[in-house]
């Protein structure tokens, strides 16, 4: 493998950590919406640059399913919930922004160092820091579940959770292309099946803050 | 047919009398038949045991197509089952002969029967098995048959606890096996136990294997402070299952630690040997003392089933300690006691409880102190519970005292040990043994004088009438093989030989051709002893000083008032009661080891109110095992419990946590 091939492939995956870091600090909805579709941009060319550089044509389909769904479909899609919901455009945060970002640069030092070191026996490097980054991008995106009290932003946290699914998907030589249809597929009716969820939420209790959920339970923390 | 297929034969047809006692328990009659067919069937597992037994060839093997595909279930005869089985056989036999009689007042004949026949024919699958699974399932049959029979009097809520607290342990103790087998497993994982005695292992799994042995069969035996529950579930069941479990189920237990430990587990180290001759003195001084101070019949003989495992488990420790340093003849010695002690207290401790139940029934208490007097409503009954309070307080020339004798020749011959430790620990522990034996003397003074002799202490002891002849015959036959083993312990002890052989690796010389019936366990110059002499010597002074009493004295028989302290009063609760024969013994010894206390209420002057004296004993076990560990459990899962009412995003930490958590130990680990 060329230099030149490696280092974009580099480039694009570590922009999905970057994009990722970028979508823990928003705390606005519509901004963390555009981060989002942002990223999955940044999913789609990192896929398609792997299908050119290990030939592998089926992947610019995944690039493409990324590119429509992901960066088009889902942010039209959450875009329109909200204005439908009228929900604030705050995020409020549970943990604020500073100890989020430190914790999650502990998360993507902790993949890399156990990537680095679980796949050591394998010869592709460029195989082995695609897992790495992939692991931090599903950390991140667990992260940002867990921090985010808002049910919109949770949402986002899990599909970019699925955005390093993907991306760990593709970077490994191989992989069927049925099951990066399956993963499209999931994510999508995830996200119906979430959004039915919001406009439930929002009927009964007038806001998505899942807080009132637990209002609701009566054992608020 | 082998004897072993015969066995197992047998062993499904105590299984199938399971559901024909379900279907004939409503009829008259069928709990006659339903237990008459288990008799018959303990019966031919004494034959097949004491073919086993005499017998003395290779362990005769087979394997049925049933339990794990591919692996089946193992099923062996050898001496050492063939022992057991003898005792299985003789208990199930008596406690069934019994049952003919007792289930006919039974309240409720289907709680008891759809479980008795079963739960003989689990306790001999026990005894056949040949690899852990068949052990095991085995075992936990065992286990839940027994625990059904704990609970079938439901309504009683003093039953229901035991039950729920006997289910427990039982638990405990099937984990402690598992594990303990989990251990064994030969190379490649082989289960049979012929794979597990060939596998090589070191003597801290050695070590680990015995102690999870005596949690798992220690448990089941009553080896304190395992001990909480036998005392709650063994009276709580009919009296004939009480014979059984007291009787033969620690038995079993026993078994499976002979088998494992002796058999299957290869040398063990010597410093394992004090903590099982530790154990074992604590249970039997614990246990007897216990005994001591109750004052319900039925657990009276529970709490004396523990001092007598606390016997056997010393027995056995010894015999791990001269099997440790190649005592070979010293190892069969002590293991010949124990096995000898097995039989012996199967034998009175069954006809102690069918006593018991024939008491209950007669009179419908427990209670020692609502009884007296029964040796003129019951004399037959009368007569064999002292053969049986003989043999337990190990008085000669009944079979209690051989086997602890043979016992004390073990221990005397410790000073032949080259450890200092054991060479210190013997002597007490024979002091402890010695102590236990005088205790069962007291306890079983006061079991019988209280319940049988002086005067009824209720109306229901004055109306009491005979038990019926089934019962009678059973604990007819129970007493004659007392005196018989007490007066032939050379038959018994060769009788054991096989089995010792198998499991010690040698045995004491044949005893059957000395002179006068002698046992002489290690040479005519250091001991021997003739229960034939005693019985002749005893019975010749007694007669001759009763001729003489009535020779010398006038032969007429005289009435007088009975003993009253010199306080004439006409009311029976005057006499001594259980709890005045148990206060010398409760002061004197229970302030520590069984927290007594004694409490004295007395109302000011001019007050109506009588002033009362109170006594309590309590059971340490409980109070500084397992009420802390239950306490402990308790206060964790209201704890836990809380992890039921967390928020969605609490549920999504915790995720996010403990997958973290594990990666970084993957990070760190490798």
């Amino acid at each position: 493998m060329d230099g030149l091939a490696f280092d974009i492939a580099h480039l694009l995956a570590g922009g999905l950590v970057l994009v990722s870091f970028m979508m823990l600090y928003q705390d606005r909805l519509y901004a963390l919406l555009n981060v989002f579709a942002l990223q999955a941009v940044v999913l789609a060319a990192a896929v398609a640059w792997q299908a050119r550089i290990q030939e592998a044509h089926h992947l610019y389909v995944t690039a493409a399913i990324a590119l429509v769904f992901k960066a088009v479909i889902v942010p039209w899609a959450l875009h329109r919930i909200m204005q439908r919901l009228g929900v604030h455009r705050e995020v409020e945060t549970v943990v604020s922004i500073g100890p989020t970002m430190l914790a999650g640069m502990g998360l993507v030092a902790l993949s890399v160092v156990l990537m680095l070191q679980l796949t050591a026996a394998a010869d592709n490097p460029l195989a082995r820091e695609d897992l790495a980054f992939a692991l931090s991008v599903v950390l991140l995106g667990l992260l940002m579940m867990v921090t985010r009290r808002n049910a919109v932003s949770q949402v986002v946290g899990f599909m970019s959770l699925e955005n390093g699914l993907i991306l760990a998907a593709t970077g490994a030589q191989g992989m069927p292309f049925v099951v990066e249809i399956s993963v499209a597929f999931s994510v999508l009716i995830a996200l119906i099946v979430i959004g039915v969820f919001l406009f439930r939420i929002r009927e009964r209790f007038d806001t998505v803050d899942v807080g009132a959920l637990d209002e609701f339970r009566g054992d608020r923390q | 047919m082998t004897a072993l297929e015969a066995g197992l034969l047998l062993a499904a047809g105590l299984l199938a009398l399971g559901p024909a006692g379900a279907l004939v328990a409503q009829r008259t009659g069928g709990a006659a038949i339903v237990s008459g067919a288990s008799a018959a069937l303990a019966t031919a597992f004494v034959a097949v045991g004491l073919w086993a037994l005499l017998a003395a060839g290779p362990p005769v093997r087979t394997v049925l197509p049933l339990g794990l595909p591919w692996i089946g279930a193992h099923f062996r005869l050898d001496a050492l089952s063939g022992f057991f089985l003898v005792v299985l056989g003789l208990g199930g036999a008596a406690a069934s002969l019994y049952g003919i009689g007792y289930m006919r007042h039974a309240a409720a004949p289907g709680r008891v029967l759809p479980f008795y026949g079963p739960f003989l024919g689990a306790m001999a699958l026990v005894l056949l098995a040949d690899d852990a699974f068949t052990f095991l399932v085995s075992w936990e049959s065992m286990s839940l048959l027994s625990w059904a029979l704990v609970v079938s009097d439901h309504r009683d809520a003093e039953a229901r606890r035991a039950s729920y607290v006997y289910l427990l342990m039982a638990g405990l103790g099937t984990m402690a096996l598992l594990f303990a087998f989990g251990l064994l497993a030969g190379a490649e994982g082989g289960y049979g136990f012929e794979a597990i005695a060939a596998a090589e292992r070191g003597p801290e799994v050695t070590a680990a294997i015995l102690f999870l042995m005596l949690l798992g069969a220690g448990s089941k035996a009553g080896v304190v402070p395992l001990h909480v529950w036998l005392p709650l579930a063994h009276p709580a069941a009919p009296s004939h299952v009480s014979a059984l479990m007291s009787g033969v189920m620690t038995k079993v237990a026993l078994y499976a630690f002979i088998r494992v430990v002796f058999d299957l587990l290869g040398p063990v180290a010597w410093w394992a040997s004090p903590v099982v001759i530790i154990l074992g003195a604590a249970t039997a001084v614990m246990g007897i003392l216990f005994a001591i101070v109750d004052g319900d019949a039925k657990r009276i003989l529970a709490y004396s089933t523990i001092e007598n495992v606390g016997v056997i488990l010393v027995a056995l420790g010894l015999a791990l300690a001269f099997r440790a340093n190649g005592m070979t003849a010293l190892a069969a010695l002590a293991l010949t006691a124990a096995l000898f002690h097995v039989l012996n207290h199967m034998l009175f401790k069954s006809l102690l409880f069918m006593a018991a139940g024939a008491v209950l029934s007669a009179t419908g208490r427990r209670a020692l102190d609502a009884l007296g007097g029964l040796i003129h409503r019951m004399p037959v009954t009368a007569v064999l519970t002292l053969v049986g309070v003989t043999a337990i307080a190990a008085l000669p020339p009944l079979n209690g005292f051989a086997s602890e004798w043979l016992l004390f020749q073990g221990i005397l011959q410790s000073p032949g040990l080259p450890q200092p430790a054991l060479q210190l620990l013997l002597p007490a522990t024979g002091g402890l043994l010695a102590l236990s034996a005088a205790l069962a003397a007291v306890c079983f003074v006061r079991f019988y004088g209280v319940a049988f002799l002086g005067r009824p202490r209720s109306d229901v002891a004055a109306g009491a009438v005979e038990a019926d002849r089934w019962s009678l015959a059973a604990m007819a036959v129970l007493a004659a093989l007392c005196v018989l083993a007490g007066i032939l312990p050379g038959a018994a002890v060769d009788l054991i030989a096989p089995a010792v052989g198998q499991a010690a690796g040698g045995r004491v010389p044949p005893q059957l051709g000395n002179p006068w019936l002698t046992l002489v366990p290690v040479a005519e110059v250091q001991s021997s002893y003739s229960g034939f002499l005693v019985l002749v010597f005893t019975t010749a002074s007694a007669m001759t000083a009763a001729w003489l009493v009535h020779r010398l004295a006038s032969r007429r028989l005289r009435r007088g008032p009975a003993w009253d302290c010199g306080f004439p009063l006409a009311d029976p609760a005057t006499q001594y009661g259980a709890g005045s024969f148990a206060q010398p013994i409760r002061r004197a010894l229970g302030g520590t080891l069984l927290a007594a206390r004694e409490r004295v209420e007395m109302p000011p002057p001019g007050d109506l109110r009588p002033a009362r004296h109170a006594a309590s004993t309590e059971d340490l076990a409980w109070t500084w095992l397992y009420l802390p560990v239950a306490a402990g459990v308790g206060a964790l899962a209201a704890r836990l419990n809380g992890l039921q009412f967390l928020t969605i995003r609490r549920y999504l930490s915790l995720v996010f946590v403990s997958l973290i958590l594990l990666l970084v130990g993957l990070a760190v680990w490798n």
